[in-house]
């Protein structure tokens, strides 16, 4: 359903380009989840926010089913957008504070017209908040007066309301609370099911996207370094950062500790790279190749790609 | 217990006007406001203007405040109760006119400014701060200059003289609401420039644009009083509060109530409009429901 080819976002800095997502590829089956893991700063949110054209990519190519997103006039653009959608991180900040909630999930609608009859939009307004569980009393209400958890569900009604197919969900629990966390993720999911969309799931919490996610794409400074379905990815991690990655993961057990791998040294700097492996200054198994020549992303069969020349 | 009420859409003006109404200061400056533009409506019926406003009668010249002139007269003997209220004419038309050039012109460019950014915002940016380097009232003088001196001119040059004020004000605010994430939701849902600036972006910055707003109507209306003073303002027979406010000048030790009653005129007004400005304000925002 979705493809991307080569994507890459290079910011300008003074100091030189930074590059916030570099050559990354991948594609998602209609109806399935792509997760996308990592620590703060290495390009998902970018990435996120690039295949949208929310930030415009400085090059590669984004294929919705077929057509190349980027080619797009800014009002062909804007229909497709009825078809993908998001969902943000922060719900204090992705709702405008000065409309009210039904404003809120009716405004996509009135924007793409695409139902005009006041009384028939209103009634969509209030189908929509039924399926995300927000209360009809809470309509003329101001974001301000809700909880974070309402909020966001809020802002997946209003993500809802153009029928998109695909949504690329940011972060959507990472600043809610653990209990409220389990009910969004809970909700998100039986939306999946019952209206046939397709995710993309950026988190840095490991233990949400393997409950959630179809495959899964771990990035590390702005490059995909593997990518497997969820499975095979935390049964068998070929990649030094995914095996570090994995290895934090807490087990609520007292007896079972498992052996943590900690990393040393240094982040590379994302401002105008070497060309070497962006991870070797952190890992432990990098030899001469690893810090003069950069891995690609090599299919392993399996749906398994790693980007390593210590996997092989 | 049944309380089934079912949702409906309420405007926002009239939520804005509910939350209004129980703010008892902004309440007293909408009805002082009004008051004040029903005397500017009816001057004609309360005093004739030939007849009485600009009639001089050098026997009566210099009266303290009595039952046939509440207000006393001034040097050329014409009641000033009359001037007073003929005066609100000019005043308020020239505060309310400039203020409604600047804040719309100061928006609409700080607005674009604040929003594109980059090069555009450099540019207008430096226009502005090359304009905001000439003093307001020396701005208009120029422009009174050329067009001639009537109030309609004063109005649109005050005015302009006060755009880059709102400029700064406006960019600053849109500056600090563009970057927040409820703007890019709002490209997301497929929202053009246009409706972003004026359906997200300006309802955010309201509040500040308010308070210049009423603070620079506050001005403006000094500031026509600077300008008669220097003999660019309103002519001198026509009756204006701060024309009449440096008439007095001369006078003030003896015959004070001469500068009192209009400049009496100007503090009620700025009061007014000010107790409005933060009324509406709180009243346009809805977390201090």
């Amino acid at each position: 359903m979705l493809e991307v080819k080569g994507l890459k976002k290079y910011f300008k800095t003074p100091h030189g380009m930074l590059h916030a997502v570099d050559d990354v590829s991948f594609s998602i089956k209609r109806g399935t989840t792509l997760g996308i893991v990592g620590e703060s700063g290495c390009g998902k949110s970018t990435t996120g926010r690039a295949i949208l054209r929310l930030i415009e990519p400085t090059a590669g190519e984004v294929l919705f089913e077929g057509t190349d997103i980027r080619k797009l006039s800014t009002a062909e653009l804007r229909r497709l957008r009825c078809e993908m959608q998001i969902i943000f991180q922060d719900p204090f900040s992705s709702i405008d504070p000065r409309q009210t909630i039904a404003q809120t999930i009716e405004e996509p609608m009135k924007l793409q017209g695409i139902i005009r009859d006041k009384r028939e939009r209103m009634a969509r307004v209030l189908e929509l908040a039924e399926m995300v569980g927000i209360a009809e009393r809470l309509m003329n209400a101001y974001p301000h007066e809700l909880d974070g958890g309402r909020r966001q569900r809020v802002g997946i009604a209003r993500a809802l309301a153009l029928n998109p197919r695909f949504i690329v969900c940011d972060e959507p629990v990472s600043a809610l609370d653990i209990s409220i966390q389990a009910q969004i993720l809970n909700l998100l999911s039986d939306l999946q099911e019952r209206l046939d969309l397709t995710y993309i799931f950026i988190t840095h919490d490991l233990s949400v996207v393997n409950h959630f996610s179809d495959d899964i794409a771990v990035m590390y400074l702005g490059r995909l370094v593997e990518k497997a379905p969820a499975e095979e990815l935390f049964t068998n991690p070929l990649h030094p950062y995914t095996r570090a990655l994995l290895s934090a993961i807490p087990i609520p057990s007292l007896h079972n500790r498992r052996e943590r791998i900690i990393l040393k040294g240094e982040i590379t700097s994302p401002i105008e790279p070497e060309k070497a492996c962006r991870f070797a200054g952190r890992c432990w198994c990098a030899d001469d190749r690893c810090r003069t020549e950069e891995p690609s992303l090599t299919d392993l069969g399996n749906g398994h790609f790693v980007s390593c020349f210590q996997a092989n | 217990m049944q309380n089934k009420k079912r949702y409906r859409g309420q405007s926002q003006v009239y939520q804005i006007w509910y939350r209004f109404r129980h703010n008892k200061s902004a309440m007293l400056g909408l009805v002082i406001i009004s008051l004040l533009i029903l005397i500017a409506v009816f001057a004609d019926v309360l005093f004739s203007y030939d007849g009485i406003a600009i009639k001089q009668n050098i026997m009566e010249r210099l009266q303290a405040p009595s039952a046939a002139h509440p207000m006393g007269t001034d040097d050329y003997g014409r009641d000033i109760l009359a001037r007073v209220v003929h005066g609100s004419r000019i005043s308020l038309g020239i505060g309310f006119g400039g203020v409604a050039i600047a804040l719309f012109g100061g928006t609409i460019i700080g607005a674009i400014a604040g929003f594109y950014g980059g090069k555009v915002d450099m540019v207008v940016m430096r226009v502005t701060d090359i304009f905001m380097a000439i003093p307001n009232i020396l701005m208009a003088m120029i422009i009174v200059a050329v067009a001639g001196t009537s109030a309609v001119t004063i109005a649109i040059s005050l005015g302009i003289a006060a755009i880059p004020t709102f400029t700064r004000v406006a960019r600053g605010a849109v500056l600090t609401v563009r970057e927040m994430e409820y703007i890019e939701s709002a490209r997301a849902i497929g929202a053009k420039n246009s409706t972003i600036i004026s359906k997200h972006i300006l309802p955010n910055c309201f509040a500040p644009l308010l308070v210049q707003t009423t603070l620079s109507m506050a001005i403006i209306i000094l500031s026509v009083s600077g300008l008669s003073y220097l003999g660019m303002g309103i002519k001198a027979p026509i009756p204006e509060w701060g024309s009449m406010l440096s008439a007095s000048r001369a006078y003030l030790q003896g015959n004070s109530y001469m500068a009192i009653f209009p400049g009496l005129a100007i503090m009620l007004t700025i009061l007014a409009l000010n107790l409005l400005g933060d009324g509406l304000r709180d009243a346009s925002d809805p977390k201090l429901k």
